[in-house]
């Protein structure tokens, strides 16, 4: 469908490797991931297309608000955070659910959020840098972006060490590149020279929209303009995504400024649990990109490197276990209190949220059983 | 104390080297802040002193401006972003007002947000479409932001600095019509706090109430009415949001009047928020209806009109000589 021959795909949608010139320079970064990092893969995508099913069925049961699903963008999310290293940071949009969880963010947090109890609220510096959700598509390139600048100000890339060079990464979609601030985001890196990768997970759709109305030319280019190099990849493939993903952050971090990954995936599900893509997608393209699974695909790839059932069925097991936990832990979440309302509109006091929050407690204590 | 005299460009020049200096988080970022020093010169020589990574000189973008901002705030920075003319402060409007202003309430306080932007406005300086403005009443609308705008090269010295020392996002209005009038400059002493309003002329018959450029109409109406036997309290407002009631419900109780100005359009405005307020907390006081004198509520006019558009000395009179006959 949108696959073009600049396309890096390092696993056929068989399971195969893929060897050829194209991908010979991203090879040698699958030689670092032992066994057990690619069970991770696997694993991660698994538990956590578990959990999107589980959350979009607690959304349905009334629990929550919303659901944001990412059901089907699993390999783009996964190899991409694999790729990052502790001292990275993190910018996601909104679906990158499994990114989160990589770095270390209690998955109750979305959640939360999208039940309605928080805006979000973790605290990136205990959830491995990963930093907040921005629903304003494409913001959080700009933010990212500055962060990067900081980065570079500090002296924090192209020292050489790997242990403290930093890189940021960044996540937006399809429908995000037609935001003036991802336009102005690539303008400011290019001019500053960020530690930073764009990774536009281009899932085909805005909501409704197709990407064909987001851009007549392959979305990969839209970048080189702005002077910031730009690779296409399978984003179905999570062995692509993870190596040009730690290609892009491993130049990022020595210095050579920034990069953009166009991760081609599909949107198997709806926008969110609000949309109905039945009334605008076809069953032709459903069947197109159910061939090309992230998860089947590198099923069959782990399984020619002689993995066990055993494996497998415990990779179920844990997914049905973290689905019992979500929900467990869901009907157990206490509704947050009104002085949620007024706490941390700003840092320093401020004299008519305290006025306002003084009054609406006094007001609630006027009820009987009031809270206050 | 020593004291010097400083228009308000220089002040608001001083004040920044001086956070500069006390604070290396504290950088500059804006369109054309660095080699030429800012249309209007405020940043002028800084960069020479400070070094390019102190003051940027950014991409012509004001929403890449305010959204990197929010990323260096994020690492550790105190940007301090300068908007070139108010009237193109609109395309950074989403960064200020859905990201800056929320992403501490997003964070539930663990990150703080110390940005501030610095916003040149107002009219009576004869320039083009969208560099005459006043768009403060959009900012003090949202919930997250502090809104402040100086009257006195003092107030500039002093506020810049305090405004850069808060730890949430300022956006610090500049009456670009004052840039040039010299006033005392006290370089050392305790400032008043960014967030008090002032009585800066006491009086017993009406109290006016204005910011920024408009204190200095305000004086002169001070002056024309006592000529006349009328005797006016004028207090500088100072900071937009929040609003410091105090010192002007004190004087409604005194004077009973109450007058408004300001260069913003009326409709929906700073002056509309103080007139409900005193309304509400001041009723038995008032002796006459709070009046408001206002930009009209159409665009700003081109520049051979702005004196029909913009309160002057005889429409505040008007106003204050309306509310003496009730």
């Amino acid at each position: 469908m949108s696959y073009t021959e600049a396309t890096i795909q390092l696993l056929s949608p068989q399971g195969a490797l893929v060897e050829n010139d194209a991908t010979a320079p991203y090879l040698p970064h699958l030689a670092a991931l032992d066994d057990e990092r690619l069970r991770d893969f696997h694993r991660q995508m698994v538990v956590m297309r578990r959990f999107d099913i589980e959350a979009g069925n607690l959304q349905r049961q009334g629990q929550l608000g919303l659901w944001i699903p990412s059901l089907g963008q699993e390999a783009a999310q996964v190899g991409s955070a694999y790729a990052a290293r502790p001292q990275d940071h993190i910018f996601p949009s909104y679906r990158e659910h499994v990114v989160g969880r990589i770095r270390g963010l209690d998955l109750m947090k979305i959640i939360e959020m999208l039940r309605g109890n928080s805006h979000g609220g973790w605290v990136p510096a205990e959830t491995g840098n990963f930093h907040l959700f921005t629903l304003v598509i494409g913001s959080q390139t700009l933010h990212a972006t500055g962060y990067a600048m900081g980065v570079a100000l500090d002296g924090k890339s192209g020292t050489g060490d790997p242990t403290t060079d930093t890189a940021v990464l960044v996540y937006f979609g399809d429908g995000a590149t037609s935001q003036g601030d991802v336009s102005e985001s690539f303008v400011f890196a290019s001019s500053y020279r960020t530690p930073q990768v764009f990774f536009l997970q281009n899932n085909h759709w805005a909501i409704s929209v197709p990407v064909e109305r987001q851009s007549r030319s392959p979305l990969y280019l839209r970048s080189t303009g702005f002077g910031i190099p730009s690779v296409q990849i399978d984003g179905n493939d999570v062995l692509a995504s993870y190596a040009v993903t730690a290609a892009g952050l491993e130049a990022a971090r020595s210095g050579a400024g920034p990069c953009f990954i166009e991760a081609l995936t599909y949107r198997m599900g709806a926008h969110t649990s609000s949309d109905d893509p039945t009334k605008y997608r076809e069953d032709e393209e459903m069947r197109f990109w159910s061939e090309r699974d992230p998860i089947s695909r590198f099923e069959a790839y782990l399984r020619a490197r002689g993995e066990g059932e055993e494996f497998f069925q415990d990779v179920a097991t844990e997914a049905e276990d973290l689905a019992a936990d979500v929900r467990r832990r869901t009907s157990e979440l206490e509704p947050p209190t009104s002085s949620k309302v007024f706490s941390n509109v700003y840092t320093d006091p401020h004299p008519l949220v305290e006025q306002q929050a003084a009054w609406y407690a006094a007001y609630e204590a006027g009820f009987e059983g009031g809270d206050a | 104390m020593t004291e010097r005299m400083l228009p308000m460009s220089k002040a608001i020049n001083e004040g920044l080297r001086r956070a500069m200096a006390d604070d290396d988080r504290v950088i500059l970022m804006g369109e054309d802040i660095g080699t030429l020093g800012g249309v209007f010169r405020v940043t002028e020589g800084l960069k020479t002193e400070f070094g390019e990574n102190r003051v940027l000189d950014t991409p012509l973008a004001e929403s890449g401006i305010v959204g990197t901002a929010i990323g260096l705030a994020m690492r550790g920075y105190r940007p301090v972003c300068e908007i070139q003319f108010e009237g193109f402060i609109f395309p950074g409007f989403d960064q200020i007002t859905s990201q800056l202003a929320k992403l501490t309430y997003r964070h539930e306080g663990s990150q703080s947000f110390p940005v501030v932007i610095r916003v040149p406005y107002g009219g009576h300086i004869g320039a083009v479409e969208h560099h005459q403005e006043s768009p403060e009443t959009y900012f003090a609308h949202t919930a997250g932001l502090r809104v402040v705008s100086p009257a006195t090269s003092n107030d500039a010295f002093w506020m810049i600095q305090q405004a850069i020392a808060s730890n949430d996002p300022v956006l610090f209005f500049e009456p670009k019509s004052r840039y040039w009038h010299k006033g005392e400059v006290a370089d050392d002493g305790v400032p008043v706090p960014m967030h008090q309003s002032r009585v800066v002329r006491t009086g017993s018959q009406v109290t006016l109430v204005g910011h920024g450029a408009m204190l200095a109409q305000l004086m002169q109406v001070a002056d024309v009415a006592e000529s006349e036997g009328t005797s006016v309290e004028v207090i500088d407002l100072r900071s937009i949001s929040p609003i410091d009631y105090g010192p002007i419900l004190e004087s409604v109780q005194k004077t009973g009047h109450l007058v408004i100005a300001q260069e913003a359009p009326g409709n929906v405005s700073v002056g509309s928020e103080i007139a409900a307020t005193i309304a509400e907390r001041a009723f038995y006081s008032l002796e006459a209806p709070v009046l408001r004198v206002s930009g009209f509520d159409t665009p700003f006019p081109p520049a051979k009109l702005e004196g029909d558009y913009l309160p002057d000395v005889d429409r505040i009179l008007e106003a204050v000589d309306r509310s003496l006959a009730y």
